[in-house]
């Protein structure tokens, strides 16, 4: 496979080596799917700002020889909406996390989405605050243990995934670290829409989530999400009961739609025609 | 050929002002007494190819500045009161990344939703201190319609040069004012603009210790690919729990703006040569102190006012001679005597100033500030 010549070193910063997440952690595979697509498509370094929030996700673009943003918790999606409204000729990726995302920053999440601009949204989901210790997040399943649910959570989840598909984003993928092939073609997909795109990667936490759990290793939590992890194919085969707690990847939303910062370029041109129409009459 | 007058309020000179100085970005969120910035700008900023955006809420819209700011567009956001707390966590953002942005607050009477239309000076203190953390800051306080449009021009100079963020405090007696102005042509304008460093992108350190305490700063996407965090960082801008580098570039943040306050500071002195009751006032309260400094020369008392147009950094040096100056300190601000404090401190007059104060959304009466200097 093609995909897997891929020189990692020529996108990594290297001498920020060791990264921070821990063994087991699903993080690093998505680090290295961005890399293959962002290699594969050919962008260069230059034009690449990679923005993220707070938290283990996001400390992804101190890896990356691109332009990195590494901004305040929640925020990530407000810093990114400037830099590409300001200079919309820059490919925008987000680097976010269930918490940063959907908690503290979900009003960005939803409005990025409905305006449709023009960012490629991957977000880490591990179910948890990882980099705090274990709180509960609003993407831990109900019943299930964080430092800050000692009794079980009583929240239900969000689905994140269909929120951005509500809010209106032109493209939206659910994958799993597990399905690295399938992450490989999502994230290809959304860097190339144009438009609000998201991948949300389900990727394990064994430190914080697996271990408040007693989910096992990160061998057994990785095989926890694999056979939880299941297409959307195989899901139209299922019974509401049997789909009770599994995690349904594909491809939910690909549609085209007007995206912001075209629309905006285009409000210049109208506005300056008329000036001009009225300067000359 | 003088422009021709115009009449205006201050959100609108604030507005054009911003235009004039190179603003294309402005992101907001819909607060009185500062909409009208927004909407102005809303109008304006497409037809010179700028662009502007109101967001979700105040928090995104300073996330949005310091990210165009950051790929090289001067931008600026505009709140008030209840929009600026909201603000202060990135504001304290570009202060330790060091991007320039100007945010300006138009005060209104607080704190939480106050007096939405009225006008206050209550937040000069939130300007210093309102995000957590030591950090430097430059606050400018205008008194006219023309001077908030000079001052605008201004800040966004400031802002370049020092590679921070610049505070613009207006009240809602300023921004809805209709003045007469004669505005400056263009050409007139110091405009200060971001310079591409000579360094080669594979030596450029984005937090270099520079000997002037400013590295020089490049846009994103000019082929430096650099890290920004709001983490503390060493010179190449990422995260470092090094004591050692971690005090060198906080200290060298702070210094950044002290060393430089001489150049940074102005104030107005008005009819201090003979003063034996002096008047500290800014923004518009400066406005009633110089009509009641008039009020008593006609008693025959020799009074004078002390006008800061920059509030921070605190300009010590001038205050302190000012209470070597005169018997009598009169401090008049729309608060309860933020300023004063800080007026006793450097003039040495420790519970001495007489401070005239109104919280209730009025504007402080010349005759007030006259009752105080008699």
């Amino acid at each position: 496979m093609a995909s897997y010549s891929t020189q990692y070193d020529k996108y990594l910063r290297l001498d920020k080596y060791p990264l921070i997440w821990c063994p087991g952690c699903g993080d690093g595979i998505i680090l290295k799917s961005i890399l293959r697509s962002v290699d594969k498509l050919g962008y260069d370094k230059d034009n690449i700002v990679m923005v993220s929030g707070i938290g283990c996700s996001s400390r992804t673009p101190g890896y990356v020889d691109f332009n990195t943003l590494h901004t305040t918790h929640g925020r990530a999606l407000a810093f990114a909406t400037g830099v590409k409204l300001a200079k919309p000729e820059l490919k925008v990726i987000v680097i976010t996390g269930d918490g940063d995302a959907t908690a503290i920053g979900g009003n960005h999440f939803i409005h990025a989405a409905r305006r449709n601009i023009d960012l490629t949204v991957i977000i880490y989901n591990n179910f948890i605050y990882g980099m705090t210790g274990g709180q509960v997040s609003p993407t831990t399943p109900s019943g299930r243990f964080a430092s800050t649910a000692p009794f079980g959570n009583l929240e239900p989840t969000f689905n994140i995934s269909g929120l951005a598909q509500a809010a209106g984003a032109s493209f939206v993928a659910r994958s799993s670290v597990t399905q690295v092939r399938m992450l490989d073609k999502y994230i290809e997909m959304a860097l190339q829409k144009k438009g609000f795109s998201l991948v949300e990667v389900m990727t394990p936490c064994p430190t914080a989530y697996g271990r408040r759990n007693r989910m096992g290793t990160g061998l057994a939590l990785m095989e926890w999400l694999k056979e939880n992890t299941i297409t959307q194919a195989k899901a139209a085969t299922m019974t509401e009961e049997e789909l009770n707690g599994k995690i349904v990847t594909g491809i939910l939303v690909d549609r085209e739609k007007p995206e912001y910062t075209e629309q905006y370029l285009k409000l210049i041109e109208r506005v300056q025609a008329s000036q001009k129409e009225r300067a000359h009459s | 050929m003088k422009k021709q007058a115009q009449v205006m309020t201050g959100n609108e000179s604030c507005a054009l002002g911003a235009i004039a100085a190179g603003c294309r970005f402005f992101a907001g969120y819909p607060i009185t007494p500062s909409s009208e910035i927004a909407e102005i700008l809303s109008m304006e900023l497409p037809k010179v190819g700028g662009k502007y955006i109101q967001m979700e809420d105040e928090i995104a819209a300073m996330g949005a500045i310091i990210g165009a700011s950051l790929v090289g567009v001067k931008a600026m956001t505009a709140t008030s009161g209840p929009g600026f707390s909201l603000k202060q966590e990135n504001i304290g953002y570009a202060c330790i990344a060091e991007i320039p942005c100007v945010v300006v607050n138009v005060m209104r009477g607080g704190p939480s939703t106050g007096l939405p239309t009225l006008p206050s000076q209550m937040d000069v203190m939130q300007a210093r201190w309102g995000t957590h953390g030591d950090h430097p800051i430059i606050a400018l306080v205008p008194n006219s319609v023309r001077e908030v449009y000079d001052l605008t021009v201004r800040a966004f100079n400031l802002s370049e040069i020092y590679r921070t963020p610049v505070i613009m405090l207006l009240d809602e007696i300023l921004a809805h004012v209709n003045e007469k102005v004669h505005l400056p042509e263009l050409s007139e304008l110091k405009i200060v603009n971001r310079t591409l460093a000579a360094t080669h992108p594979e030596k450029y350190l984005p937090y270099e210790h520079v000997e002037s305490d400013i590295p020089p700063f490049i846009s994103f996407g000019e082929g430096y690919r650099f890290h920004v965090t709001g983490l503390c960082h060493d010179q190449t801008g990422f995260p470092t729990n090094y004591s050692v580098e971690i005090d060198r570039q906080l200290r060298r943040l702070n210094r950044k703006i002290d060393r430089y306050k001489d150049h940074i500071i102005e104030v107005e002195q008005f009819l201090m040569d003979d003063a034996e009751v002096g008047v500290f006032a800014y923004g518009s309260v400066a406005r009633s102190a110089r009509r009641a400094v008039l009020m008593a020369r006609e008693r025959g008392i020799k009074a004078g006012l002390l006008r800061p147009l920059v509030i921070w950094p605190f300009p010590e040096k001038q205050v302190e001679a000012f209470g070597k100056k005169v018997a009598k300190i009169v401090v008049a601000e729309m608060n309860l005597g933020q300023i004063a404090h800080e007026v006793e401190w450097a003039a040495n007059r420790k519970g001495e100033v007489h401070k005239v104060n109104r919280i209730d959304g009025e504007p402080i009466h010349p005759d007030q500030i006259l009752e105080a200097i008699l």
